[in-house]
C-alpha cells in the first residue's frame, strides 16, 4: 500500500494576522512554518497505514525551497520519501498548484516507475483555504476522491477503501476503489510527535527535487487585508466566585437560563 | 483594569523576574507609591522569565555572579518556589575535567558543597545516561530548579499587602521624558498607552527589551537579545513515573554547551552550541504577532540538528525510542552583553533612569534587592563593580560592539574561558600614541577598557636570557610548564621587571582616565569625594580611597592639586567609566564646579627605575633632582619641545615619574625617551610588570581584585592615620570600622613549593580557596571565605606571590597555610600581614 | 447571459445558505436569467425558487444521481455548463457546496473562488473578497473565465421549506451522460446523528480550554451545559492533551459554531479557536488573565479560575430554579 501525501508549508499563527507592507502576503517574519493541522493527520495516517498494510509514504510539496523543512517535518514523523516542487517564493493560485502537483505525480509514476494506491490530502491549506486542489488532481490522475474524511478503513483483498465522514446531518460512508483520493481533516488521528532519532534521519535525507512549468490561471488575488474589527468594549461581570450572580442576571436575560 | 496615578516614587517597567523582586524589596525598604508596569499580561507577560528553563548552578567562577545567585536561592526558597534537584557538570574531555577541578576550586572558594565525583557515581544520580562517554562530574547537591512566575506574584502580593504597589500590566510605555539637569538630564515622565506618569525614579527591568525602552529616554543599555534553543522531548515512562516535576539532577553536558533536565514526563535539552542568532530589540514581535510568546520564536531546526545527536548519544537509554517525540521546541531569547555580565545601576546618561537588565533566573530575585538597596542606600551589600552598567565607556556601548562581543561570546556561555582571556572582535578600538611604535616592538596587546595596552614585548625575549645571571628565581624567566598556566602569559613579563629594577623602563599608561575638576566648589566637592585630605598645597599628588555609603571602596585613585580651584583625577583605565559615572553623579547642582574628561586629550608614558632620573634628565631643561622634585609632587615641565604634567609617583616602587602629555605630542614624546633611554639600557615594559610584577612587590592593592565594596579600607590596610574634619561619602561606615578590630587583613602570601602531586610546577592564578595545612576552608567573623585575589611572580623577591584577605588568626606573618588549585594544595606562607611590601619596604628606591 | 446556483435540498428544506447564493447569483445576473441546478427529482422547490427570482431549474436527473457522490454530482454540473455556457455558477460555500463545485471546476478545467463575502460582476472580470482563516483574513481576487464558478460563505438566515403550487417556473431535465464505470465514490452508510443537541445548532456552547487544566476539570462545564440545554465544546490545547474528542473542538480545524452564547473558560483565544466562535451572537469569558485575546474580544467577561467560577454559576442558577419553584433552596 503506497501513499502519497501531499502538503503545503503553512505559517504558524499567533493571535493577530499581520500582514506584509504590501498587502499581498501574510506577514511571517515572526511565525514560523508548518505542516497544516489536516496534512499533519494525513502524514500521521499514511504512516499508520504504510505500517498496517506494508508499503512506503511518500510526501509531496509544491512551494519555495524552504518548504523541504516541512517535508523534512515528514520524514522524521516516519514517511519514507519526500519530493518537493519548487516553484520559488509567492502564492500559487490553487490551479497552478494542482497543475504541479499533477505534472510532479506523473514524473514520479513515469520516471521513477512510482505507484500510488492512496492519494492524501488536506481538507483545504490553512492558509489559502481554497478547497479544491486535492479534487483538482484527483480528477486529473482520474482517482475517485472524498473530501473531510475522518475515519479510514481499507479492504486491502477487496481493493477498496471506506471514508467515514462527519455531516451535518450525522455521519457519511463512502466507498472507493482503490486507487483513491481523499482530503483528510484534523481528527482523523493524533499525530504523533517525531522522534529524536526520526529528526537525525530526517536531517540526513535526500529530498527529490522536480521541476514543472505552470500557468497562472483565471482567479488572481489582488491582496490581501484584515477585516475592520467592532469590538464594542467587554463588559466586566466581576471576578472570581462573587461574579456569579452577575453572571446569571446575564444568562437571563439573553433566555438561556 | 487599574488605573495609574498620576505621580509614583518609581516607576519600574517589566514585570519579570527582576521588576517583581525590585518592586518587593523596595516596598520592603520603605518605598510607597510604586509602579510596575508591562506591556504583557501577567502572570506571564511574554519576557524571557515566561520561557526559561529555571534551573539554578550555583558555582560560578565569578564572586559576584555567585553572591547574586546564592542570594537569590535564598529568596526562592524563602517563597517556597525553589526544588533542590541538585546538579551535575559532566566531563567529556580532559580540558574539561580539569576545568571541573576549576570549578572545585571556586566552589570552596564561595563556600559551595560540591564534589568531584566519578562516572560510575554520575550513573547512580542520573541512571538515565550513557556513563561511558563521561570522564568525571562536578556535583552539586543545592542546584535547584526554581519557578520564576509563581515568585513574581507573591513578590508582587507582599509588595500589595505593604500598600505600597500600583500594579498595570497589558500597558505600553510609549516615552520616557527627562528635563534638563546639570551635569545630565532628569527623569520626569513616564508615558504610556493609559496616561502619563510624573516620577523622578525609572528602573528598566525589559531584559530584551531593554535597549529600546532606555533609548526613549535618550540612554543605552548594551545587551542584544539572543536566542538560546531549547526543546522538550516525551514523553517518557520512566520519568512520568516520579510523578514530580523533576526528581533527578540536572546535566549539564558541558564539552557540547547543552544541558538536560528532567520537566515531568519530558526531558528539557537546551543548547548554547549553535551558532549565535541574534536579535534588533525593535524586531521581537509583539505579542499579537508571536506565535507563542514575543521571546519564544519559531525553532530552527538545523541549527540544532547536531545537538540533538549529542543528546540522543547521552541519554540515549531513554531517548532513543520511536515513541518519545520532539513535543516542543522554541527558539528562546535572552539578552548577551558585551562581557556576560549583568547590566544594573543608574545610567551614566540620564540621572533616576535604572537599568536591571541581562539578568538570569539564577540572579534575579538577588539582583532586585541590590537594585533597592542601591536606589536606596546609595550602595549594595553585594559589590557589583562588573555588573555596574556604567562600567562601559562609550563606544563599548554601541550596537556594532554588542553585537560583535555577543557573537564572540555566545558560546562561552558554557565553555572553558580563561580568566586572562582576550577578546579577538570589535579591536582594535582606542590606541595610544605609541601604538604604532609598540606593534614595531611585537608588543602582545591586553585590552582594557578599550584601549589597546601592550602586555609584554616580544623584542624583549632576548632579555630571558640576559637578566637569568642575576634572577633571584632564574625559573621565572623560563615557560611556565602547565599549558594553562602559561596560557595569555609570557616571562617576558619578569625579564622585563627585571630590567625595570636593574635599569630603566618605558611604560605606555596612556588607558588611564583623566578628569580635570575646576570651579570654586572644586575642593570642597573633592574632599567630600575622597577619604584623604585634597586641601593641600599646589603641586601634590593625593592618593586616596573613594567609599560607598557603606564604607565598602568605591574605586581608588591620584588626585593632583594643581592651582587653589583647579585638580586632576588620574584613575585605571578599566574603572575609568565607573569613576566617571560616579563623580559626575555627585557633581553640586549649581555651577560651582566642572569636571571635564580630558582623557583623550592626554597620553602618559610611565618612566621607572634606577636610571629613571638619568634618562629624563637628558631630555629636559628642569631640575629633577630629589630635593627639587620631591616624591609625592607633580610640574609642569618641558621635555624636548613637549610641555609634559610630570607627576613623581610609582606604582612598582621604583624612582620615577608618570609624563602626562598632549596626545598629540605622545608619539614624540615616546622617541625622545626612548632615544635618551638608550645610553641607560630602557627598556619599554608591558602592564604585566606595571599591574601584576611590580605591584604585587609593592603590596600595592587593585581596585575590583583586592578592593571592593565588601572590604573597607582598614581590612585592605589603607586607613589613613587620621580621620579628616571634612564630610566624605562613607564617612561614618569608615570611621565605625576603624573603632575595632578588623575582621580580616589583606595579606601578601608567598607560595612555598610550585610542583604538584606529579612534581609539574603549577601557578595559581586568582580566585583559588586559601586553606588551613589540613585544607579546611577560612571564614572570617562577617562569614567571607578567604580567596586569594591577585596572583603574580615577585620576579625580584625570588617568590610567586599572592594575595588575599586573612583572618585574624591566620594574619600572621610566617603562618603556615595552602592554597587549592586544579584539585591540588599548594604550600604557602604568609609573608606580610597588612600594606608593608616585601620589596623595599622603606619605599627608598622610589623616594631616593 | 444568465446565473446559475446551486441547490443543495434536504428532503425539500432549502438551506438559508442555499438562499443566499441565489441572492448574490441575482446580483450578479444584473437582469439577466437566474437559474437553479437541483440533484436527483425535484421535490417541488418551484415556488421557493421562483419567489428568489430563479426563472429556470435544472434537474439533473440519472441512474446514478441518487444518493450524493462527489464525483458524480460534479461532473453533471461539467456537462451541464459546458452545455448551458452560463456567465457563472454561485454556490454555498458549505462542504458539499464546495466539493462539488470543486469537482465541477476540475473537470471543466474552469478556475474557482470559494467562500466568497462579496462578489461584483465587472465587466470580462468578477471582483470578489474571499475569506481566508475563518475570515480573520480577507483577499481580494479577480475571477476571469468563460464560466464564472464561486461560491459563498454561508451567514445567519432561515431554511424555507419547499411548498407545493404552480409555480411558472421552467423546469429543465438534463441527462449527463455518465458511463456505467464511472469512477466515482459511493455512499454506502449514512448515519443519523441522535436528536441531542449538537455542537454545532446548540444554542449556547460551554467550551474549555488550557485552564480547565485535565478531562476531569470539564465535569462543571458539562453540568453548566446541561442546565442551559447546551454542548460543550474545547479548544485544540484540550484535544491534543487528550481531555476531550477531536469531535468537540472549535475552531479553524474543528466546528465552527455560533450559538447565542458562548461561554469560553480558560481559553486564551488564539487565532484558530477564535475563527471558530467568532460567529457567537454573545461571548461570556472566564479566564485568570484580564487581558487574554478572548477576554478583550468578549461581550462579557469574568476574572477568576474557572474551578471556581463555574461551580458558582451552576450553584445560582440552581438557587433560582429553586426559588422560582417555590422550594426552600439549601443554605450556601
Amino acid at each position: 500500500m503506497n501513499v502519497l501525501v501531499c502538503v503545503k508549508r503553512v505559517p504558524g499563527t499567533g493571535s493577530t494576522i499581520l500582514l506584509t507592507d504590501d498587502g499581498m502576503d501574510v506577514d511571517t517574519r515572526h511565525l514560523g512554518f508548518t505542516i497544516g493541522p489536516h496534512e499533519e493527520c494525513a502524514v500521521e495516517e499514511a504512516i499508520r497505514i504504510a505500517a498496517d498494510h506494508g508499503g512506503q509514504v511518500t510526501v509531496l510539496t509544491v512551494g519555495p525551497a524552504e518548504a523541504a523543512e516541512q517535508l523534512r517535518d515528514a520524514l522524521s514523523m516516519g514517511a519514507d520519501h519526500a519530493v518537493l516542487v519548487d516553484t520559488g517564493p509567492g502564492e500559487l493560485d490553487p490551479e497552478a498548484t494542482a497543475d504541479a502537483l499533477v505534472q510532479a505525480v506523473r514524473q514520479l509514476q513515469d520516471e521513477a516507475g512510482a505507484r500510488f494506491d492512496l492519494v492524501l490530502f488536506g481538507n483545504e491549506s490553512a492558509d489559502a483555504g481554497h478547497y479544491q486542489v486535492g479534487v483538482r488532481v484527483a480528477c486529473e490522475l482520474g482517482l475517485p476522491m472524498v473530501g473531510g474524511v475522518k475515519g479510514v478503513e481499507l479492504d486491502t483483498d477487496a481493493g477498496t477503501v471506506r471514508w467515514r465522514r462527519p455531516v451535518a446531518a450525522g455521519v457519511e460512508v463512502y466507498e472507493s476503489s482503490l486507487p483513491a483520493a481523499a482530503g483528510v481533516a484534523e481528527g482523523l488521528n493524533l499525530p504523533r510527535y517525531p522522534s529524536m532519532r526520526g529528526r537525525l534521519r530526517a536531517m540526513k535525507a535526500v529530498i527529490t527535487t522536480l521541476h514543472v512549468d505552470v500557468a497562472p490561471s483565471g482567479l488572481r488575488k489582488t491582496g490581501l487585508r484584515r477585516p475592520a474589527e467592532e469590538r464594542p468594549a467587554t463588559v466586566v461581570l466581576g471576578s472570581g466566585a462573587d461574579s456569579a450572580g452577575a453572571v446569571v442576571d446575564v444568562l437571563e436575560e439573553l433566555g438561556v437560563a | 483594569m487599574s488605573s495609574l496615578p498620576q505621580r509614583a516614587d518609581v516607576v519600574v517597567i517589566g514585570a519579570g523576574i527582576v521588576g517583581n523582586s525590585i518592586v518587593h524589596h523596595l516596598a520592603d525598604r520603605g518605598w510607597r507609591n510604586i509602579v510596575l508596569l508591562d506591556k504583557g499580561p501577567l502572570p506571564d507577560p511574554g519576557g524571557s522569565t515566561g520561557h526559561a528553563s529555571n534551573f539554578i548552578f550555583p558555582v560560578d567562577h565569578s564572586k559576584e555572579i555567585t553572591a547574586l545567585t546564592l542570594d537569590s536561592m535564598r529568596q526562592y526558597e524563602k517563597f517556597g518556589t525553589l526544588t533542590t534537584c541538585g546538579g551535575i557538570e559532566i566531563a567529556r574531555t580532559e580540558d574539561r575535567v580539569q576545568e571541573l577541578r576549576r570549578r572545585m576550586s571556586s566552589a570552596t572558594s564561595w563556600g559551595i558543597p560540591s564534589e568531584l565525583i566519578s562516572p560510575q557515581q554520575v550513573g547512580e544520580l542520573m541512571p538515565f545516561l550513557d556513563t561511558r562517554l563521561v570522564r568525571a562530574g562536578f556535583w552539586t547537591p543545592s542546584a535547584a530548579v526554581v519557578d520564576p512566575l509563581q515568585t513574581g506574584v507573591l513578590m508582587r502580593q507582599h509588595a500589595h499587602e505593604l500598600g505600597a504597589l500600583t500594579v498595570s500590566a497589558s500597558t505600553e510605555v510609549l516615552g520616557i521624558d527627562t528635563t534638563p539637569g546639570r551635569p545630565r538630564p532628569v527623569v520626569a515622565r513616564v508615558r504610556t498607552d493609559r496616561g502619563d506618569i510624573e516620577t523622578d525614579h525609572v528602573v528598566v527591568a525589559c531584559g530584551v527589551w531593554s535597549p529600546r525602552i532606555a533609548r526613549m529616554a535618550g540612554a543605552r543599555i548594551p545587551l542584544t537579545p539572543a536566542v538560546h534553543q531549547m526543546i522538550d522531548v516525551g514523553p517518557i515512562p520512566e520519568l512520568a513515573a516520579t510523578g514530580q516535576e523533576i526528581a533527578y539532577p540536572i546535566v549539564r553536558d558541558m564539552d557540547p554547551l547543552m544541558y538536560e533536565r528532567q520537566s515531568g514526563a519530558d526531558l528539557e535539552i537546551g543548547s548554547y552550541a549553535h551558532r549565535p542568532i541574534l536579535h534588533d530589540p525593535d524586531d521581537i514581535p509583539s505579542i499579537e504577532a508571536s506565535a507563542l510568546s514575543p521571546t519564544q520564536l519559531p525553532f530552527t531546526q538545523e541549527d540544532f540538528d547536531p545537538q540533538m545527536a549529542t543528546a540522543l548519544e547521552l541519554f540515549a537509554p531513554i531517548l532513543d525510542r520511536e515513541d518519545v517525540g520532539v513535543r516542543h521546541a522554541i527558539n528562546g531569547l535572552l539578552s548577551i552583553t558585551p562581557d556576560a555580565g549583568p547590566l544594573l545601576g543608574e545610567t551614566p546618561e540620564v540621572q533616576g533612569l535604572w537599568s536591571a537588565a541581562a539578568v538570569w533566573i539564577k540572579e534575579g530575585p538577588g539582583v532586585g534587592r541590590m537594585i533597592a538597596e542601591w536606589m536606596t542606600h546609595g550602595s549594595s551589600e553585594i559589590d557589583l563593580h562588573g555588573a555596574d552598567i556604567t562600567r562601559f565607556y562609550p563606544h563599548q556601548r554601541t550596537r556594532s560592539h554588542v553585537l560583535a562581543r555577543a557573537n564572540e561570546g555566545f558560546n562561552k556561555t558554557y565553555g572553558i574561558v580563561h580568566p586572562r582571556e582576550q577578546w579577538a572582535s570589535s579591536r582594535p578600538q582606542r590606541r595610544s600614541p605609541f601604538y604604532e611604535r609598540e606593534q614595531e616592538l611585537g608588543a602582545q596587546f591586553f585590552e582594557a577598557g578599550g584601549w589597546e595596552r601592550p602586555q609584554w614585548y616580544e623584542s624583549n625575549r632576548p632579555l630571558l636570557e640576559e637578566m637569568a645571571e642575576n634572577a633571584p628565581a632564574p625559573e621565572m624567566l623560563t615557560d611556565r610548564p602547565y599549558e594553562w598556566d602559561r596560557r595569555w602569559w609570557s616571562p617576558i613579563t619578569n625579564a622585563e621587571h627585571l630590567a625595570m629594577r636593574q635599569r630603566v623602563a618605558m611604560i605606555d599608561l596612556s588607558a588611564f582616565a583623566q578628569f580635570e575638576v575646576v570651579g570654586p566648589g572644586a575642593l570642597d566637592y573633592l574632599e567630600t569625594m575622597a577619604v584623604a585630605r585634597i586641601d593641600r598645597p599646589t603641586g601634590r599628588m593625593i592618593y586616596t580611597p573613594v567609599l560607598a555609603p557603606n564604607g565598602g571602596f568605591r574605586s581608588d585613585l591620584t588626585i593632583v592639586r594643581l592651582g587653589d580651584d583647579e585638580f586632576r583625577i588620574i584613575t585605571g583605565g578599566a574603572d575609568g567609566a565607573r569613576d566617571l559615572a560616579w563623580f559626575t553623579a555627585h557633581l553640586p547642582g549649581d555651577a560651582s564646579v566642572t569636571l571635564t574628561d580630558i582623557t583623550s586629550a592626554t597620553c602618559t608614558v610611565g618612566l621607572w627605575g634606577p636610571r629613571a632620573r638619568d634618562v629624563l634628565a637628558a631630555v629636559t631643561e628642569e631640575d629633577v633632582s630629589n630635593d627639587a622634585f620631591a616624591f609625592g609632587t607633580v610640574r609642569p615641565i618641558t621635555v624636548d619641545t613637549i610641555p609634559v604634567l610630570a607627576a613623581r609617583i610609582s606604582y612598582v616602587g621604583d624612582l620615577g615619574w608618570e609624563l602626562h602629555a598632549p596626545a598629540e605630542l605622545g608619539r614624540r614624546l615616546w622617541d625622545v625617551i626612548e632615544e635618551a633611554g638608550r645610553p641607560h639600557g630602557i627598556v619599554p615594559a608591558g602592564i604585566g610588570v606595571y599591574g601584576t610584577t611590580g605591584r604585587l612587590e609593592k603590596g600595592y592593592r587593585l581596585m575590583g581584585a583586592e578592593l571592593e565594596v565588601e572590604y573597607d579600607p582598614v581590612e585592605a590596610g589603607l586607613a589613613l592615620p587620621k580621620v579628616k574634619d571634612h564630610d566624605f561619602i562613607g564617612r561614618e561606615a569608615y570611621v565605625r570600622a576603624r573603632g575595632h578590630e578588623p575582621a580580616a587583613t589583606l595579606c601578601t602570601l608567598t607560595v612555598d613549593d610550585h610542583r604538584d602531586a606529579t612534581g609539574v610546577r603549577r601557578y595559581p592564578q586568582g580566585g583559588e580557596p586559601v586553606l588551613t595545612t589540613s585544607g579546611e576552608r577560612i571564614v572570617d567573623r562577617k562569614g567571607r571565605g578567604s580567596y586569594v585575589t591577585s596572583a603574580g611572580a615577585g620576579p625580584s623577591v625570588g617568590a610567586y606571590l599572592l594575595m588575599a584577605y586573612l583572618p585574624p588568626e591566620h594574619a600572621v606573618e610566617g603562618t603556615a597555610l595552602t592554597v587549592g588549585y586544579m584539585g591540588e594544595r599548594l604550600p604557602v606562607t604568609v609573608a606580610r600581614a597588612g600594606r608593608t611590601p616585601l620589596f623595599d619596604p622603606d619605599d627608598t628606591r622610589m623616594k631616593g | 447571459m444568465s446565473v446559475f446556483t446551486i441547490i443543495e435540498h434536504d428532503d425539500g428544506v432549502v438551506p438559508a445558505a442555499c438562499l443566499q447564493a441565489l441572492t448574490i447569483a441575482g446580483e450578479l445576473a444584473a437582469g439577466d436569467t437566474v437559474e437553479a441546478v437541483v440533484f436527483g427529482p425535484d421535490p417541488g422547490l418551484g415556488s421557493v425558487l421562483a419567489a428568489n427570482g430563479v426563472t429556470t431549474l435544472h434537474v439533473v436527473d440519472h441512474e446514478l444521481v441518487t444518493d450524493y457522490s462527489p464525483e458524480i454530482y460534479g461532473e453533471s454540473l461539467a456537462q451541464l455548463l459546458k452545455q448551458a455556457g452560463p456567465a457563472g455558477v454561485v454556490a454555498a460555500g458549505t462542504d458539499r457546496g464546495n466539493e462539488i463545485m470543486a469537482q465541477a471546476a476540475a473537470r471543466s478545467r474552469l478556475p474557482l473562488a470559494t467562500n466568497c463575502v462579496a462578489v461584483t460582476a465587472d465587466p470580462g472580470a468578477w471582483t470578489l473578497t474571499r475569506a481566508r482563516v475563518g475570515g480573520l483574513l480577507l483577499e481580494d481576487a479577480e475571477l476571469t473565465a468563460s464560466t464564472k464558478l464561486v461560491t459563498v460563505v454561508p451567514g445567519p438566515g432561515d431554511d424555507v421549506s419547499a411548498s407545493p403550487g404552480a409555480s411558472g417556473l421552467l423546469t429543465q431535465t438534463f441527462v449527463p451522460d455518465l458511463a456505467a464505470d464511472f469512477v466515482h465514490s459511493r455512499l454506502v452508510e449514512r448515519t443519523e446523528r441522535g436528536s441531542g443537541v449538537t455542537l454545532a445548532t446548540a444554542r449556547v456552547v460551554v467550551s474549555g480550554g488550557r485552564g480547565v487544566g485535565s478531562s476531569e476539570g470539564f465535569a462543571p462545564l458539562e453540568e453548566l451545559a446541561d442546565l442551559l440545554g447546551g454542548a460543550v465544546g474545547c479548544s485544540r490545547v484540550a484535544t491534543s492533551n487528550g481531555w476531550r474528542p477531536h469531535s468537540d473542538q472549535v475552531g479553524q480545524t474543528g466546528t465552527k459554531v455560533s450559538p447565542e452564547l458562548y461561554i469560553a473558560c480558560g481559553i486564551s483565544g488564539a487565532t484558530q479557536h477564535w475563527v471558530g466562535c467568532m460567529g457567537a451572537k454573545t461571548i461570556l469569558a472566564i479566564n485568570t488573565d484580564p487581558e487574554a485575546p478572548m477576554v478583550t474580544r468578549a461581550t462579557y467577561a469574568v476574572t477568576g479560575d474557572v474551578h471556581e467560577v463555574v461551580p458558582a454559576v451552576v450553584a445560582e442558577i440552581r438557587r433560582r430554579a429553586d426559588i422560582r419553584a417555590g422550594r426552600r433552596p439549601a443554605l450556601a
